[in-house]
C-alpha cells in the first residue's frame, strides 16, 4: 500500500479531494441553512431527461470512439504526407467554445450552408454530428497514446509468426486496447452528458439533458436543492460508468527494451483501404467546420488591444492550468488505482457549475480580487482537464515502468534522482501530449469565468461570448480563428519539443 | 515563459489601479462593461464629476446577477446593482438588501410609467420578431399570424429557462393567449426552427442565414442601419401589441458608499448617462437626453400597445408557465 501511494501522489489526492469538499460542503451547507429545500422529485420529466441525456452522449461516444479508433491504427502504422499538421489541426477543436463549432457545423451543413438539407441538423443526428467533432479527436489522440505504447518487439514477434492482421489485431492490439478503451470511451460518454450549449442550440427544449436541468435549477429557479438532487443523479451515473470502465483497469504491460521496430502489418489492400477510409471519414467529421471557421475568421481579424488582452490572458489562465494540471496527473496516473483514477474524474463527476458555486461561498468574503478569481478559475480547469492528463500519462507510464522499475531497484533510485534521471527524460513525450491536451482544454473553458465575474478577466471565450453579446458576430469569428490558431500553435510547439525522431 | 512573465507584468497595473479614492462598487451584467457597452464611457463620465472610482464586478447576465446577490445576501460587495430586469425585481426585493433610490419617479420615462421607489430604470426595449427582408417579403403582422403562418418560413426562438428574452417570448404569449397558450404553442411549434440557449446563439444562427425570423427587439434594426449601413433586418410590427423589458437599478441599503450610490443613480437618469444607451445598449434611454437619436430610432416600429405583467405576476406564476410552455414544445 505505502509503495503504491508515493507522497506526491497523497498530496495530489488530498488537493483534489480537498478542492471538491471545499466546493460541495459550503453549498450543502448554504442549503441547508437557507432555502426550504425542495429535496426531491422523480417525475416524469426528469426520466425523459435521463433517457435523452444516455441517448444522445451513447451515440456520439460511439462514434467518436469507433472511428477514434480506427484513425489512430491508420496514423501508426502509415506515413503519409501531412500526418503532423493533420495531428495538430485535431488539437484544436477541443479549445473552441461549443457555439464555434455549432456555426461552423452550419456553415457546411445548415440551411444556409454549402450543402444545405444534407443532414438534419436540428435534432439528434445535428448534436452528434458536433458532438464527434469534438470527441473524435480526442478519442484519437487518446488511442494513439495507447496504441504507441504497445512494445515494437511484439511487431516483430508477430511479422515472425506470419501473423494475419486481424490476429494481429486480435492478440496484439486488442489486449492492450481492452484496458484502455473503456475508460477513453467513459471519459468521452461525461463529456457528452454534460454538454450543453451544442444541446440547446440544436435540440431544443425536447433534448434537455440532465446539465442543463442543472443549469436551469441552479440559475433560473435558484432552486439549489434541486440542483444538488439532480447533481446527485449526475453523480450516481458518472460513477456506475466508472465503476464498469475503471474494472479494466490493468497494469500490465510487456517488457521492451525500447528500441523501435517499424510496423509492417497492414499490406494488404483491403487494410490500405479501411485505414484510408478511416481518416477521410474522421476528417470529413472534422475539417468542414474548421475550414468555415477559418473562411469566415480570416476577414475578420483586427488585432485590436481588447483581443491581444484576451490572448494574453487566455495564454496565461491556460499555461498555469495546464502546469497544474500536469503538476497533479503526474501523480495520480503513475500507478492508476481505482482511487487515482476515481479522483482524477472528480471534476467530471461533480458538475462544474455546482463547484465553482461552493468555492464562491467560502471566498465570497475575497471576492472582488482579481487574483482569486484567476486562481478559482485555474483551479477548477485543471480539475476538468486532469482526466485527459491522465489517461495521456498513464499510458506512458504503463510503457516505461515495467522497463525500468526492477533497475530503479536495484540501483536504489527512488524519490526526486529517480524522477529526474529516469522519469522525466522517458516520460518527455506524454507529458508534452498532456500539457498540450491540458492547456488546450483550459482555453476553451467559460464556465469558470462566467460564474466568478470577469472584474475585467476578459479571456478570448469571453471576449467571443461579448461580442456575440452585441450584434458582432461577425468580429467574433474572427476571435474563435485566433483562438484556434492559438491552439494549434501551441500543438506545434509541443511537437517541435518533442523532436524529429519520437513517434507520432 | 517570458509571454507569461509579460502578460503577468502588463496586468499589474490593472490591479493596483484603485487606491486613495473612494470605490463605488457596481454589479451589472457583462455585456453592459464590454468595451462597446456603455460601461467604459459611463465610468469616465461620473468619475469626473464624484471624486470616486467605479469598479465593475461583471456577471454572465441580469440573472446571475441575482443570484450572486442570493448567495452573498446582506454581506454583497455591492453598492449598486445595474441590470435587472422587472421580471426578476420582485425575487430581488425579498432579498431584502435593497434600499428606496429617493431619485423622482417622474424622470423615469418608461410606456406605461414608473412608480417603484426601490428600483429605477435606465433603459427599456420592446421585444420584437425581427425579420430578414431578402428571405421574407411579407412578415407577419400579428402573433396570430405568426402561430398560423406557413410553418417553412422558420423561426428561431430563446428558451425561457436560460434566457431573458425567451422568457419575454413566453410572457407575451401568454399575456395575449391566457389558458389558451398551450394550444397557442403546438400550433407554433412546426414554425420553430430551434430554441438557443441564449439571445447571442439565437441571433448569431439568424444572421448566419439559417431562419428568416429571430426573437429579439424592436431596436435591434438600429444597430444594422447605424453600424452595418443596411436595411436589409427589420422588426415586424405585431397588432396585439409588444412585450417589453425594462432594465432597473438599485441601491443597497447596507452600503457604506450609500450617499456615493443615490449620487450615481441620479446620474444614471441624467443626459450623461442617458446619451450614451441608444447606440451602445442598444435600447431606449429611460431618462432625458439631450442628443438626439440617430435618425436610424425614428425609422423604428412604435408598438401600438405594451403589453407587461408586473414582476409580482411574473414571481408568482414563472415556473408554472415555463413547466407549461415545456410540455406544450418539449413532449
Amino acid at each position: 500500500m505505502n509503495k503504491t501511494y508515493s507522497l506526491a501522489n497523497k498530496i495530489a489526492l488530498a488537493g483534489v479531494a480537498g478542492a471538491i469538499l471545499l466546493g460541495v460542503g459550503p453549498l450543502f451547507w448554504f442549503l441547508i441553512e437557507r432555502t426550504e429545500a425542495n429535496y426531491f422529485l422523480f417525475d416524469r420529466s426528469l426520466f425523459a431527461i435521463l433517457l435523452f441525456t444516455l441517448k444522445q452522449a451513447f451515440l456520439s461516444s460511439v462514434i467518436s470512439v469507433g472511428l477514434g479508433l480506427a484513425a489512430a491504427r491508420a496514423m501508426t502504422r502509415r506515413k503519409f504526407w501531412g500526418k503532423a499538421f493533420l495531428l495538430n489541426l485535431f488539437a484544436v477543436p477541443q479549445s473552441l467554445p461549443a457555439i464555434v463549432a455549432v456555426l461552423g457545423f452550419l456553415s457546411v451543413f445548415g440551411n444556409a450552408g454549402l450543402l444545405p438539407g444534407l443532414i438534419n441538423t436540428y435534432g439528434l443526428a445535428g448534436i452528434i454530428m458536433v458532438h464527434v467533432f469534438f470527441n473524435l479527436p480526442l478519442a484519437m489522440r487518446l488511442c494513439l497514446e495507447t496504441l504507441n505504447g504497445i512494445a515494437p518487439e511484439t511487431f516483430r514477434l508477430s511479422q515472425q509468426l506470419a501473423f494475419s492482421d486481424l490476429q494481429l489485431f486480435r492478440h496484439v492490439e486488442w489486449p492492450v486496447l481492452a484496458s484502455s478503451l473503456p475508460r477513453i470511451f467513459a471519459l468521452i460518454f461525461l463529456l457528452c452528458a454534460a454538454s450543453f450549449i451544442v444541446v440547446l442550440t440544436l435540440g431544443g427544449p425536447s433534448a434537455t439533458t440532465l446539465e442543463v436541468a442543472i443549469f436551469q435549477s441552479l440559475r433560473m429557479d435558484f432552486d439549489v436543492g434541486r440542483a444538488f438532487s439532480l447533481s446527485v443523479l449526475q453523480i450516481a451515473l458518472s460513477l456506475a460508468l466508472i465503476a464498469v470502465a475503471g474494472r479494466a483497469l490493468v497494469h500490465g504491460a510487456p517488457r521492451t527494451s525500447g528500441i523501435a521496430a517499424p510496423r509492417t502489418d497492414g499490406r494488404s489492400w483491403v487494410a490500405r483501404v479501411f485505414d484510408c477510409g478511416a481518416l477521410v471519414v474522421a476528417a470529413l467529421f472534422v475539417l468542414p467546420p474548421m475550414f468555415a471557421i477559418l473562411v469566415y475568421g480570416l476577414p475578420q481579424i483586427e488585432l485590436s488591444f481588447e483581443l491581444l488582452k484576451a490572448l494574453g490572458f487566455s495564454t496565461l489562465i491556460g499555461g498555469m492550468s495546464a502546469v497544474l494540471t500536469v503538476v497533479l496527473a503526474w501523480s495520480l496516473a503513475k500507478y492508476l488505482t481505482p482511487l487515482n483514477y476515481v479522483m482524477t474524474l472528480s471534476g467530471f463527476i461533480v458538475p462544474p457549475a455546482l463547484l465553482a458555486t461552493g468555492w464562491f461561498l467560502l471566498a465570497r468574503n475575497l471576492s472582488g480580487s482579481l487574483w482569486l478569481a484567476i486562481v478559482l478559475v485555474v483551479a477548477l480547469n485543471s480539475l476538468m482537464a486532469l482526466p485527459f492528463a491522465v489517461a495521456i500519462l498513464s499510458e506512458g507510464f504503463k510503457k516505461m515502468r515495467l522497463g525500468h522499475e526492477e533497475l530503479c531497484a536495484q540501483l536504489g533510485l527512488y524519490g526526486w534522482n529517480r524522477f529526474w534521471r529516469i522519469d522525466f527524460p522517458l516520460m518527455k513525450t506524454s507529458t508534452l501530449q498532456a500539457v498540450l491536451l491540458a492547456f488546450v482544454f483550459s482555453l476553451g473553458d467559460l464556465t469558470a469565468v462566467t460564474l466568478l465575474g470577469n472584474l475585467g478577466l476578459v479571456t478570448l471565450p469571453a471576449l467571443l461570448h461579448q461580442q456575440m453579446g452585441h450584434y458582432r458576430s461577425q468580429e467574433a469569428a474572427g476571435t474563435a480563428l485566433i483562438l484556434a490558431g492559438l491552439c494549434f500553435a501551441v500543438a506545434a510547439l509541443a511537437q517541435l519539443m518533442r523532436g524529429a525522431n519520437d513517434h507520432v | 515563459m517570458k509571454k507569461l512573465i509579460i502578460c503577468v507584468a502588463a496586468l499589474l497595473p490593472l490591479v493596483a489601479s484603485a487606491e486613495a479614492k473612494e470605490t463605488l462598487t457596481i454589479y451589472t451584467y457583462e455585456s453592459f462593461t464590454a468595451d462597446w457597452g456603455p460601461g467604459p464611457k459611463i465610468k469616465t463620465a461620473f468619475e469626473k464629476i464624484c471624486d470616486c472610482t467605479i469598479e465593475w464586478v461583471a456577471l454572465g447576465d441580469g440573472v446571475a446577477v441575482l443570484n450572486r446577490l442570493k448567495l452573498e445576501g446582506k454581506d454583497t460587495k455591492a453598492d449598486v446593482v445595474l441590470g435587472l430586469d422587472t421580471n426578476i425585481t420582485d425575487e430581488a426585493k425579498q432579498l431584502g438588501i435593497f434600499g428606496k433610490h429617493g431619485a423622482d419617479v417622474a424622470l423615469a420615462k418608461v410606456p406605461g410609467g414608473w412608480s417603484d421607489d426601490t428600483f429605477l430604470p435606465y433603459d427599456y426595449g420592446h421585444f420584437a420578431v425581427v425579420y430578414d427582408t431578402e428571405k421574407m417579403k411579407i412578415p407577419p403582422k400579428s402573433l396570430d399570424e405568426l402561430i398560423h403562418g406557413d410553418a417553412s418560413q422558420k423561426i428561431i426562438l430563446e428558451d425561457p429557462r436560460t434566457s431573458t428574452p425567451g422568457l419575454g417570448f413566453l410572457l407575451w404569449m401568454k399575456s395575449i393567449y391566457g389558458d389558451k397558450a398551450s394550444e397557442a404553442w403546438a400550433s407554433l411549434r412546426p414554425r420553430i426552427l430551434t430554441t438557443a440557449p441564449g439571445w447571442s446563439e439565437a441571433y448569431a444562427l439568424f444572421t448566419k442565414g439559417e431562419a428568416p425570423m429571430v426573437f429579439s427587439y424592436v431596436t435591434s434594426p438600429a444597430y444594422h442601419i447605424v453600424e452595418e449601413k443596411t436595411e436589409r433586418y427589420q422588426a415586424a410590427d405585431f397588432s396585439e401589441g409588444h412585450y417589453l423589458q425594462v432594465e432597473v437599478a438599485g441601491l443597497v441599503e447596507a452600503s457604506p458608499q450609500h450617499s456615493l450610490a443615490q449620487k450615481f443613480l441620479n446620474f444614471m437618469m441624467s443626459p450623461a448617462f442617458q446619451n450614451e444607451i441608444p447606440t451602445t445598449n442598444w435600447m431606449m434611454p429611460a431618462g432625458a437626453t439631450t442628443v438626439a437619436l440617430p435618425e436610424a430610432f425614428d425609422r423604428l416600429v412604435k408598438p401600438a400597445k405594451t403589453l407587461l405583467y408586473s414582476p409580482a405576476e411574473v414571481n408568482q406564476n414563472r415556473r408554472a408557465w415555463i413547466d407549461e410552455w415545456l410540455k406544450a414544445t418539449g413532449e
